[in-house]
């Protein structure tokens, strides 16, 4: 039985560029539909992400990246994941992602890609919809 | 999930079960509370160390360095850290993690961040609660940083051995230090960005607000200068820190303190217990939303109708 669940999001940068303008706004876009929003800042390797969101007891993960590392990091993440048992988190990437690439990436247990320019309303109602309180 | 699993989880250092207790008892869930009450004789080992202060003092980067400190010197280390949850929408954004980063690969270093959730006090409902349960996971030391702290979220002495409050140079004037609230409650006063203009003279006016304090104290806070960013003046913070632990326990201060929370706590529970049973009885009673409709149109006040609900549901109970 529980009163209130809030949705508890970690929003996180993996690999080495600095561009975080993108998941800033994403963050503070959750933020303001009501979530709560751990943001971890830049370079995050895939075990300081897993560990971070394991710890936080988060539903979902929000990545970011534009350094077109996705397709090392992001499938390394849903491994480390898988290994922790924690796979029933929902995990979302962004960033600059070839569409060529996405579908590997959803093969690897990436929900879903929101490129650049998705109206954050549809990342907002896409997360409500689909992770697992 | 079952209680006693995660019981069980939590008592053998299970991070996760961790993490998820602390969410249930975010979340207000009642297998929390079950939880929390098989966890209790596992509690009291850990030296919780709180940390306030105003917004954008150090906090988060002062208990980072005050981390890599204790863990040289082999303790475990549990963080909560706590930010504001938005009055409008419920939401937050919980940044305190991104100046924690060297310690994210280290498994003797449990952090956690925390909304307010709409409570005052300069900490969450639940603070208490995750630091309880950090405590039986077997932490040696616990941070508490509150939120950017005012003048008045002191909440914090409730749950903290030792307080340390945050200051920074150029905040404000001599008057700033005699005003009443969170002044009062540091344990250790730490003027951090010490390399910044004025650090010798905020030092100067906590030193002289100290000086005429008439509550006569066995321990005076000290008041030292640290640089979160370079670790100057941490070892001496962490050596100070101790040393406060030892007083409290010479001079039988921690078992006090330890009576007064405990009875503090009681009251708390019961208050929150009755009141939530009372209202989960009364919402929708047609003479309960009739009484609120005659407050509300001052044919009665609410003074007499509160009086007369509690001493009927007691009376109810009591029977």
């Amino acid at each position: 039985m529980s009163s209130s669940k809030k949705i508890r999001v970690l929003v996180a940068k993996p690999g080495l560029d600095g561009h975080d303008r993108g998941a800033k706004i994403v963050a503070r876009a959750l933020r303001d539909a009501g979530m709560e929003v751990i943001y971890t800042g830049l370079r995050q390797t895939p075990e300081m992400v897993v560990s971070a969101a394991l710890d936080e007891g988060v539903h979902c993960i929000g990545l970011s990246i534009l350094s077109g590392a996705h397709n090392a990091l992001f499938p390394k993440i849903m491994e480390l994941l898988k290994e922790e048992g924690a796979d029933d988190i929902l995990v979302v990437g962004g960033g600059i992602i070839p569409e060529d690439d996405i579908p590997d990436l959803k093969k690897a247990g990436i929900a879903a890609i929101f490129g650049p320019g998705t109206p954050l309303d549809e990342i907002i109602e896409y997360i409500k919809a689909n992770v697992k309180l | 999930m079952s209680v006693a699993d995660l019981v069980k989880g939590v008592l053998n250092g299970k991070r996760r079960d961790l993490a998820r207790l602390i969410s249930l008892i975010e979340d207000e869930d009642s297998d929390a509370l079950e939880a929390l009450s098989h966890l209790y004789k596992h509690t009291g080992k850990a030296h919780i160390i709180g940390v306030t202060g105003p917004p954008g003092s150090g906090k988060s980067s002062l208990v980072t360095k005050l981390t890599a400190e204790f863990r040289k010197r082999e303790n475990t280390i549990g963080i909560v850290c706590v930010d504001p949850s938005s009055p409008f929408t419920g939401g937050a954004l919980l940044g305190d993690r991104i100046r924690m980063q060297e310690h994210s690969l280290d498994k003797e270093v449990y952090v956690r961040s925390m909304g307010t959730r709409g409570h005052l006090g300069g900490l969450a409902r639940a603070t208490s609660g995750a630091v309880r349960a950090i405590d039986a996971f077997g932490k040696d030391i616990i941070f508490v940083e509150t939120v950017g702290a005012g003048q008045s979220e002191v909440e914090v002495i409730d749950i903290a051995h030792t307080v340390i409050v945050t200051d920074v140079p150029g905040s404000g004037d001599d008057i700033q230090a005699i005003k009443a609230g969170i002044m009062e409650i540091a344990d250790i006063f730490v003027v951090n960005k010490m390399d910044l203009d004025g650090s010798d003279k905020k030092v100067t006016e906590i030193n002289a607000m100290l000086d005429i304090d008439p509550r006569a104290k066995a321990w005076r806070p000290p008041v030292l200068l640290t640089n979160s960013r370079t670790g100057d003046g941490v070892p001496e913070l962490a050596d100070t820190i101790l040393e406060h632990l030892k007083f409290l326990k010479d001079s039988g201060q921690l078992q006090e303190k330890g009576l007064k929370r405990s009875r503090d706590e009681l009251q708390e529970l019961m208050r929150y217990k009755l009141t939530r049973e009372l209202c989960q009885k009364l919402e929708g009673q047609p003479e309960y939303e009739a009484a609120i409709k005659k407050i509300a149109s001052r044919k009665e006040d609410p003074y007499s109708v509160a009086e007369r609900l509690i001493a009927e549901f007691l009376f109810s109970e009591s029977r």
